[in-house]
Formats: C-alpha cells, structure tokens, sequence
C-alpha cells in the first residue's frame, strides 16, 4: 500500500481522519466525565441547517460561510436547549431531543424547498462527508511534502482541522487544571472562585468548534464517534484523567488509521472492486476498540463494584 | 398549494395510498406519542436515539441477504425485520455497557447510535457497489419519504400503526405504575424488569413501523416531543399519556397529510415540525407551567408588592414616587391623578398599616412563631389567625394605635 499513489491519494484522508478523531476526543473526555456525551451528537444534527441557511444566503458552496453557518447554529442550539430546559422544567436530555430533532427537519425541509440539486449538497454528504474524495493531485511523491509549489494544492480541509487541532489541544493545555476541578468537583471548584458555568461553556463551545470543523472533513457521524468512543474506551483503561486523554488520543487515532486503510484496502483484499464509506468503517472500528476495551479493560467496572469473572 | 389541496389531504381525498399512509401515521404517532411518555417519565427519552440508528446496518444487512439468497432486496416485511432485529441488538449493547460497565447511559446510546449508524453506512456503500449505479432506495429510511409508496407498503404501515397503538393501549397499566414509581411496582408485585423491557420492545416497534415513513434519524422526534409538549398540560400520568397520544397523532396525520399535496414536501419533517409546534404553543401558552402563566403571575405578584408599598406609604403620610406604583394605584382608583389619596385608598391604607402593625407584634411574640414564618409582606393576617387571636393582637396594640 505504501507505492507512489500513497502521497497524493491516502495521506491527506488520513492526516484529515487523524487530525479531526483527535480533535473531537480530546474535548470528548470532558464531555464524558461530565454526563454531556450526548452534546456532540445534538451539535453535529444542527449543523445540516445551519449549512442549508448559509448556502441560501450566499448562494455558493464555500467553505468558510457554511463553517459560520454550521457554528451558528450549534451556539444556538446549546442555547435553545438550556432555555427551554430552564423554562420549562424538562430534563436535559428530553429538551436536547426536542431542539435537535426540530432543527434537524427544519434542515431537511430547507433543503428540499430549496434548489440544491445543481450544487453537490445533500443529506447524505453531510451524514458521512467523503473523506476519500480529499486528495492531494499535486503530491507526487513523499518529496513533495518539501516542495511548496506542490503544498499550496493540498486540499483547503487539512490545514483547517490542523488548526482546529492546534487550537482544541491549546485549549486542553491551558485551562487544563480548571477543567479537571470543575469536571469532577463543581463545588470544590466554585469554593475555589473559578467560574464554573463560564468553563462549562466554553468547553461546549470548543465542542462545537471542533465538531463543525470535522463536520467540513468527514462528516458527521466521525464527529459523534469520536466525542464518545475512543474517551469511553479510554475510561475502561485508566482512572487518570491524563493517562485517560493519552489512550483516548492512541484510541483514535488507531481508528482513524486503521479505520481508513480496512475502508480503502479491506474490500480489495477480499477481491470485491469497490471501496467502503471511510467514514462507517472508522465508526466501526472504533466501536469495536470500546467493545474491547469494554470487556477487557482493566478498570472497566464502577469503582467499588465486585469484579465478575 | 392551494387552500383545496391541503383541504383534500386533510379529508382523505388525496389517494387511496396517501389515505392509508396518513391512517398509519396517526396510528404510529398515538401510539408513539403514550409509549414516549413512559420513556420520558422513566427519564430514558434518549434510549429511543439509540434504537432508532441501530436499525440501519439492519435494513442493509437484510437487503444484502435477500439479494443474495435471490429475492427483491427492497421487499419492506424483510428489511423492517432486519431493523427490529439490529435495534435489540443495539438496546442490549446499551443495557450491556450500562450495567456492566463504568459508563453512564448517555455515553452508551452515544457510543451505540454512532458505532451502529456508522456500520450501517458501511453495509449501505458495499449495497451501493453490488446494485452498480441502480437506486436501492434505501437511503429513504434515513429520512422516511412516502411519495411512491407500493400500495402493500401502506398497508404494512397501516397494519403496523394499528398494532403498536393496540400493545401500547394493552400495556398501560402496568407501564404508567413502573415508569411513575418503580419501588411501588416492585412492592406491588409487578415484574418491573420485564415491563421496562416490553417498554423498549414497544418503543423498538414504533420506530421499525415509523422508518418508511419519518426516517431513523427524525423518528425520535416522536417519541419524544409529544409527551414534553404534553407534560406542560397536566401533572397527571394518565392525562399526560393521552394528550402526548393525541398530539402525536394530530401531528403524524397532518404530516403526512400535507406532504401528500406536493412533491417538495418531505414527510419526515413535516411530521416532526407540526409537533414542533405544538411544543412551542404548549411551552408559551399553557396553563400553570407555560411562560405566559409565568409570566402573568409574576406581573400579579408584583402588582400586589407595588400596590401594599403604596398603600404603606400613603397611611404614613410619605410621598410615592416609584412610576409603577403610581400608575398601579391610579388605575385602582386609590389616589387622584394629582397623587391625593381618594376614599378608598384612604381606607385601604390605614387596614393596611393597621395589618402591617399586627404583623410586627406578632412576629415578636415567640408564641406565633408557625404564623410568623408565614410573613411575607403580603398575607393579611386575617387570612391566618382566627377573630380571637386577632382580637388579642389588638389589645396589645391599642395604646400605639391611638397615637
């Protein structure tokens, strides 16, 4: 697999699948510790009509728009959802099914009212991205990598989602004691005098961030994925939130690699022509890392529990 | 559109495979409108997520099989089994990495609704491959289409509605007891486990029924907004599984009514969108829990805090110079536009001031300590103590109050 079609055809997909597993884990551990696992699968619903609305006011399938468009509409759903389950009373998670169903058809519907068929934008797109479609024509070769002429044709996603990782990870960094306290105790951090509301924020927003700068990439279903499943396996490894964030990053990017090549390479080894959605099969992969881990890891139970043979 | 075309579908007159498609989808939204209910009040609204996408690798792997084994890999009995079938499997992938495992249930349907729906994709691009290039169709199970619809496939539908609305009306009893109060169910003798499983195997057969029509990813939508919408009527289980039924099944009828009148019209969100909107209308305008309730009693409250303030002030001889009061106590006829007092606001200060002065010797006699916990600045105290009582407040108060 490594020949000369690997540089412009598989490296860029893969850098994108890694870079973007990474950057949706990486706040996906707090997420979990936090009960809102569920948040990353609300934001990357919403995102359909925000991308809809933005394509009909600017008329033209670009990037940096929809990106505004999709962010948009995640910050107001975050915000659609704690009014209503402040207003009403409701549960979080009955209200979030409630704001992310609706905007969900509103998007659909947007996007069958409007004509779109002349421009490469449906459902489906955005339910599992076309990572395989992200190649690099100018990479000749692994020299190439050095030669800027040949860098400017790499496609626009991977230094987007390379800096959304730059930035996730210096989020992670820097406010990285103030997210442990909080995450695990809210009260000992407010006694603390840190603003426990403000950081929870602000690690929904980094969510979203990440989510819709994915979305761009892969598609949505990676972005639930990989908020959930490379931190949960992580979970059953460790009960060190810093070694959890190191097997959760091993955990995805295993997927996204080995993700990638079982879609690429898998279906030509068992002797079919056609390749698999990379999207479905790092999903799977990485489920089958947390059913691993699930069944093996060694602190997989709750604490205090009997371990069953 | 026109006013007669929504008209016509609202009627029925629109086909006989749109009719039986409406029929089945208001049967399906009653029905998943009481089941969601329970769910919701068992606080496991979200469980449905899960089961909803674990259909998919289903719906694919039962197209590959009937393809394989000869057969029309679009046959709908087929592929809604396979569904059923992948989504138990999913909801004991759920159950599994909930009780046996450190994770919490929202980490579950998560991980369970992605890992399934991304199998799911797998299963549908290999299907892509092996019909090359010749529509499978199965891409409207993700967001449910009826536009030409077989006339078995509505019938299947139908039949399906029917069924799960005749379980959910069978299995109300025992539900409403182990969703409300578990302990006493278990008290009681109900086999609570096995009722909570019948739950989800109901909830799993509302969204196996509901794929053709709403699609995987929205077909939560009605197991869930009709009893939030529902819950804001009444505080009663009973009331609360009727009304969610019957919003549900108001939405599900005129969703698929409405989008029978025109081809741009997709089921799916139609459906989920009309129950939207009754959540929105419940949210602003019912009574007691809605924000327009809300709303006017705050405005009540604080009406009543303005007006016994002025009425203080006035029986003191202070002059009022808060706009709100002002306007308030004109409106009620208690001063002249000038500010002067009238009769009645005369009146009604000094029984004010008067209730105001029991109150302080009330509250500093620790005999009346349960009715001084009651002072709130508003309650009169006649309201509180009997003639007696107040009588003896007053002996205690009489050589002040002639001053």
């Amino acid at each position: 697999m490594i020949g000369a079609e690997f540089v412009p055809l598989s490296l860029p997909p893969l850098l994108i699948g890694v870079c973007a597993a990474i950057a949706c884990a990486l706040p996906g551990n707090f997420l979990l510790l936090r009960r809102q696992a569920l948040i990353g699968d609300a934001i990357s619903h919403v995102v359909l009509p925000g991308i809809v609305l933005a394509f009909l006011v600017t008329g033209a399938v670009s990037a940096w728009p929809m990106m505004l468009g999709a962010g948009f509409a995640a910050v107001l759903a975050v915000v659609l959802i704690e009014t209503i389950r402040r207003v009403g009373r409701i549960e979080p998670g009955a209200a979030m099914g409630v704001v992310f169903t609706a905007m969900f058809a509103g998007g659909v519907l947007l996007l069958e009212q409007s004509d779109t068929s002349s421009v490469h934008l449906d459902v489906q797109h955005a339910l599992y991205g076309s990572l395989e479609s992200l190649i690099w024509l100018d990479g000749l070769g692994w020299a190439s990598l050095l030669d800027p002429q040949a860098l400017r044709g790499l496609p626009p996603e991977l230094p987007r989602i390379a800096l959304t990782l730059i930035f996730v990870s210096a989020f992670t960094a820097l406010f990285w004691r103030p997210l442990k306290i909080s995450t695990f105790d809210e009260g000992f951090a407010r006694t603390l005098g840190l603003p426990t509301g403000l950081i929870g924020l602000a690690l929904v927003i980094v969510a979203a961030i990440a989510a819709v700068a994915a979305f761009d990439a892969v598609g949505s279903i990676i972005v639930i994925a990989m908020f959930i499943c490379p931190p949960a396996a992580a979970r059953m490894m460790t009960n060190r939130l810093e070694a959890q964030i190191g097997w959760s990053v091993g955990f995805a990017t295993l997927s996204a690699v080995l993700g990638y090549v079982l879609a690429g390479y898998g279906p030509l080894w068992l002797g079919y022509a056609n390749a698999v959605s990379a999207a479905g099969m790092i999903a799977t992969v990485s489920g089958l890392l947390l059913a691993r881990a699930a069944g093996f890891g060694p602190c997989r139970t709750r604490a205090g529990a009997p371990v069953e043979g | 559109m026109t006013g007669s075309t929504i008209l016509d579908a609202l009627t029925l007159q629109l086909g006989y495979n749109a009719s039986l498609v409406a029929v089945g989808a208001a049967l399906l939204g009653f029905a998943a409108g009481a089941t969601g209910s329970f769910l919701y009040l068992g606080k496991r609204a979200l469980v449905s997520d899960a089961i909803s996408h674990a259909t998919l690798p289903g719906v694919g792997l039962a197209f590959i099989v009937m393809v394989t084994l000869g057969g029309d890999g679009r046959a709908l009995p087929g592929l809604l089994a396979g569904s059923a079938l992948s989504a138990a499997a999913g909801l004991l992938c759920v159950t599994w990495l909930t009780t046996r495992t450190r994770l919490s249930e929202d980490a579950a349907i998560g991980a369970v609704l992605s890992v399934f729906f991304g199998l799911g994709i797998v299963f549908l691009t290999i299907i892509q491959a092996m019909t090359a290039g010749r529509q499978a169709g199965l891409e409207s199970f993700l967001l449910g289409a009826t536009a030409g619809m077989l006339r078995s496939e509505a019938l299947t539908i139908a039949a399906g509605g029917a069924l799960v609305l005749a379980l959910t009306l069978l299995l109300r009893r025992p539900m409403t007891l182990a969703s409300f109060d578990p302990d006493f169910a278990t008290a009681s003798g109900l086999p609570v486990r096995r009722i909570g499983l019948a739950m989800m195997g109901l909830a799993l057969a509302i969204t196996v029924v509901g794929l053709k029509i709403v699609g995987l990813i929205m077909i939560v939508a009605m197991l869930i907004i009709p009893p939030v919408a529902a819950r804001f009527w009444t505080d009663r289980v009973g009331h609360v599984v009727l009304i969610a039924g019957v919003m549900g099944g108001v939405s599900g009828y005129t969703g698929a009514a409405l989008s029978a009148t025109a081809p741009d019209l997709p089921t799916g969100p139609i459906i989920v969108l009309v129950a939207f909107a009754l959540f929105v209308l419940s949210l602003l305008f019912s009574p007691g829990r809605g924000v327009l309730a809300a709303l006017v009693r705050h405005r009540r409250h604080q009406a009543r805090v303005h007006v016994r303030q002025g009425l203080l002030a006035l029986a003191q001889g202070q002059p009022i110079y808060e706009h709100l009061t002002l306007r308030l106590m004109r409106r009620r006829g208690l001063i002249r536009p000038d500010g002067v007092a009238t009769e009645a606001g005369r009146a009604q200060a000094a029984r004010a001031l008067l209730d105001e002065r029991r109150w302080q010797i009330l509250r500093a006699d620790p005999r009346h300590e349960a009715a001084a916990a009651r002072y709130d600045g508003l309650t009169p105290l006649e309201t509180l103590l009997t003639r007696d009582q107040i009588a003896e407040l007053d002996r205690t108060l009489k050589p002040e109050a002639v001053t």
